[in-house]
């Protein structure tokens, strides 16, 4: 049981995502992460799926999702050199004073940048895997972390290979 | 100028429609003045479930796109069940249904449903027109998608103002073009020559044989492959029909109610070629026993069935009929396997179907009668239970299509719409429904549409007042506590006879072949009632999750 990061580029219409997770819940799959978007190509969208299971749970996923008429590619970045990213806004408590120099300070580490500064509160917007988003996210909850909002993670292949060239 | 729904009714005689099984409604009202003056013919159902049958039963009769229509909100929600039948079964049925018009979308209006939603895990692919203009494609995209690769249900949603608009020049292509759908055809030549390598090596090769067989059209190349080298063939209940019921290398059904001999040649096979199946539970018991011993090949079209229940040794992705075309071309001719043969015919000559003679009236004696009657020149529909499986064990069927049933939904209530479809796709052969008296009920309403049509169905109710499958369980798990399932005697000729429609009630054994030549020899739809022994079961019987050889109601081993 590992962590599977599919790349699914779809015909951009109306209904394709609730198609993709509407198969998702009712062949028993669970979705770690989802994230949706325009892609290179006009009318097509990409959908990032972070997927857990074990690789013939994870095949029978990807064979069920290309059954569907509106999806023209699936691909499993897993086994590939690649990065992936995700994307957070942190609203943390920061009253004037020494905490919120401490925040900045973690922020400045975390290479997080402060997009809103309140009288009472600061937003941080932080990118980056899985693991350093948890990371930073602890690291402010001392604080008082007022509101957290995560984007989906996304991922590309590294150098000059693409997607589509995948098996 | 043209209208959505003169759209619709050109585009579906472009696609060769011949007939539509549907309802009328107040969103649909545009699509049927149009139907008026059309040459398409209209059957009108009693209730829509029917109608998605009706096509469903005309599609599997014919192998061509069964059409049915219903309006919006309640008359698409009574498609449902039909439609997750021909989903289960891959059946190709293009469903059309009515929509509240496009500016009250979403709006909870008048009889308005959300049917794409409703329906898109139990279809191939859905759509909501919204755009008059969009229509020649969809329609011509939704018979493309229903009857290739491996085939299923359509369903186009059209919102009244979309039928009723008029465009100028509408475009209705030629072609499809749908990038993200493209199924494989023809097999990988290296896995097929290493599955002729396999069978070649093979002492004990069974071919399993399903649905797939038949929708492809392949029963022939099928017969030939298993003759020429010496493969003995056990069918799905889906399966029936792709070869001779006495054709000598074909062993009959597989799994819970198969026959002995078929399960225990599955069980002591060295080589599966699973042909057009999706190893379901009903086939394969407890799937680690299942073939346990045997490498298994594996043929389908659709790539997700591979794998999926039983870890497969050669995968062939493929159109079956192609698939065995190619391998018919590539093989060298093997001689006979005599051993494997022999026992074969040991079990099945000590292991036969059992059909009780102590002169009452038994359900197997019945449909073997039937089959010496009709000797294969006809199509047989069944209901679900009981009336299903003695269907599938005791008559001897001789070519495809000429068995209609449903298989992976189970549907009560399916056989007798099923069969109104199968009459317009062969109108040249008899068609006769088993039913039991509980199924018969779920869609009894339709003696109105077979009267009112003079469709010449034959109902042959096997009558024994009790929910005879979930009876056979309880008996047998739930230590007879016959809870619900009792029915009180219904007399099926006097409802017969309310519609119009001739029957006859059957309390003997020897009334039963005079009564099928009555049914049989009536022009139009005929009833017979027949009283059959009350707590007859099905057997052998695979109890749920044990081993296929492990039957109960068989012979001593």
């Amino acid at each position: 049981m590992k962590p599977h990061t599919l790349s699914v580029l779809v015909e951009n219409k109306s209904g394709v995502l609730s198609r993709v997770t509407g198969l998702f819940s009712r062949r028993g799959f669970n979705i770690e992460s989802l994230a949706v978007g325009p892609c290179e190509e006009t009318g097509m969208s990409r959908i990032t799926i972070v997927v857990i299971g074990d690789d013939e749970k994870v095949e029978q996923v990807m064979k069920q999702l290309n059954k569907l008429i509106d999806i023209i590619k699936v691909s499993d970045l897993t086994e590939n050199e690649r990065v992936e990213r995700e994307l957070a806004l942190i609203k943390v408590t920061a009253e004037a004073g020494t905490s919120r120099a401490e925040i900045m300070q973690i922020a400045s580490i975390f290479r997080a940048q402060i997009i809103d500064v309140g009288l009472k509160s600061v937003i941080l917007q932080v990118t980056g895997d899985t693991d350093k988003i948890d990371a930073l996210e602890k690291l402010l909850r001392q604080y008082g972390v007022k509101e957290l909002v995560r984007t989906g993670r996304i991922g590309i292949l590294r150098g000059s290979k693409i997607v589509a060239s995948l098996k | 100028m043209k209208t959505g729904a003169k759209i619709l009714v050109e585009s579906l005689q472009r696609e060769g429609t011949e007939i539509i099984f549907g309802y009328p409604g107040g969103v649909v009202l545009p699509i049927y003045d149009e139907l008026y003056d059309s040459s398409l013919r209209h059957i009108l159902v009693r209730h829509e479930q029917a109608a998605a049958h009706a096509a469903d039963g005309y599609a599997r009769a014919s192998g061509r796109v069964g059409v049915c229509l219903a309006t919006s909100g309640p008359g698409a929600c009574n498609l449902v069940t039909g439609i997750a039948t021909a989903y289960m079964d891959s059946v190709p049925i293009v469903a059309l249904t009515g929509q509240v018009p496009t500016n009250l979308l979403g709006n909870d209006a008048f009889q308005e449903s959300d049917i794409t939603g409703i329906t898109m895990p139990i279809t191939k692919h859905n759509y909501l027109v919204k755009d008059t203009a969009e229509l020649g494609r969809v329609i011509k995209e939704a018979f493309y998608i229903a009857g290739t690769g491996r085939p299923g249900p359509v369903l186009i949603d059209i919102p009244k103002d979309v039928s009723t608009k008029a465009i100028k020049d509408p475009i209705i292509p030629e072609k499809v073009n749908l990038r993200g759908y493209n199924p494989t055809y023809r097999g990988h030549k290296r896995q097929i020559e290493k599955a002729l390598q396999m069978i070649a090596a093979a002492e004990r090769p069974v071919i399993y044989a399903g649905g797939g067989v038949i929708s492809s059209n392949a029963s022939a190349e099928l017969v030939d492959l298993a003759t020429q080298l010496s493969i003995p063939v056990t069918t799905t209940l889906m399966g029936i029909g792709c070869i001779p019921g006495d054709h000598p290398l074909n062993l009959g059904m597989l799994g819970m109610h198969g026959t002995e001999y078929a399960n225990f040649a599955i069980t002591e096979c060295d080589l599966l070629i699973a042909i057009g199946v999706r190893f379901d539970d009903r086939v394969t018991g407890k799937t680690d026993t299942f073939a346990a011993h045997a490498k298994i090949v594996h043929i389908d079209i659709d790539p997700a069935e591979i794998g999926k229940n039983k870890r497969i040794d050669v995968p062939i992705v493929g159109d079956v009929k192609a698939v065995l075309q190619d391998m018919l071309a590539l093989m060298k001719k093997a001689g006979v396997r005599d051993a494997w043969l022999k026992k074969i015919k040991h079990w099945r000559q000590h292991h036969p179907l059992k059909c009780p003679q102590d002169g009452r009236l038994h359900p197997q004696f019945i449909i073997r009668q039937m089959s010496e009657l009709l000797k294969g020149d006809a199509i047989i529909v069944s209901e679900v239970g009981q009336n299903q499986m003695w269907t599938a064990q005791h008559y001897c069927f001789k070519s495809p299509r000429t068995w209609i049933t449903s298989g992976g939904l189970g549907t009560m209530g399916y056989g007798f719409p099923a069969a109104m479809g199968a009459h317009f796709a062969r109108p040249d052969l008899p068609v006769f429904d088993v039913a039991g008296d509980g199924s018969i009920q779920m869609n009894i309403q339709e003696m109105g549409t077979v009267s009112h049509n003079n469709i010449p169905v034959k109902i042959a109710i096997l009558n024994n007042m009790f929910l005879g499958m979930v009876r056979q369980w309880q008996e047998l798990f739930y230590d007879r506590r016959y809870s619900y399932t009792e029915l009180p005697p219904v007399e099926f000729v006097k409802i017969a006879n309310a519609y119009g429609i001739d029957g006859v009630k059957v309390e003997s054994s020897d009334e039963v072949m005079p009564a099928l030549r009555a049914a049989l020899d009536c022009d139009g739809p005929f009833v017979m009632d027949f009283r059959i022994e009350r707590e007859e079961n099905v057997f052998p019987m695979v109890p749920a999750g044990a081993a296929i050889n492990e039957m109960i109601g068989g012979h001593p081993k």
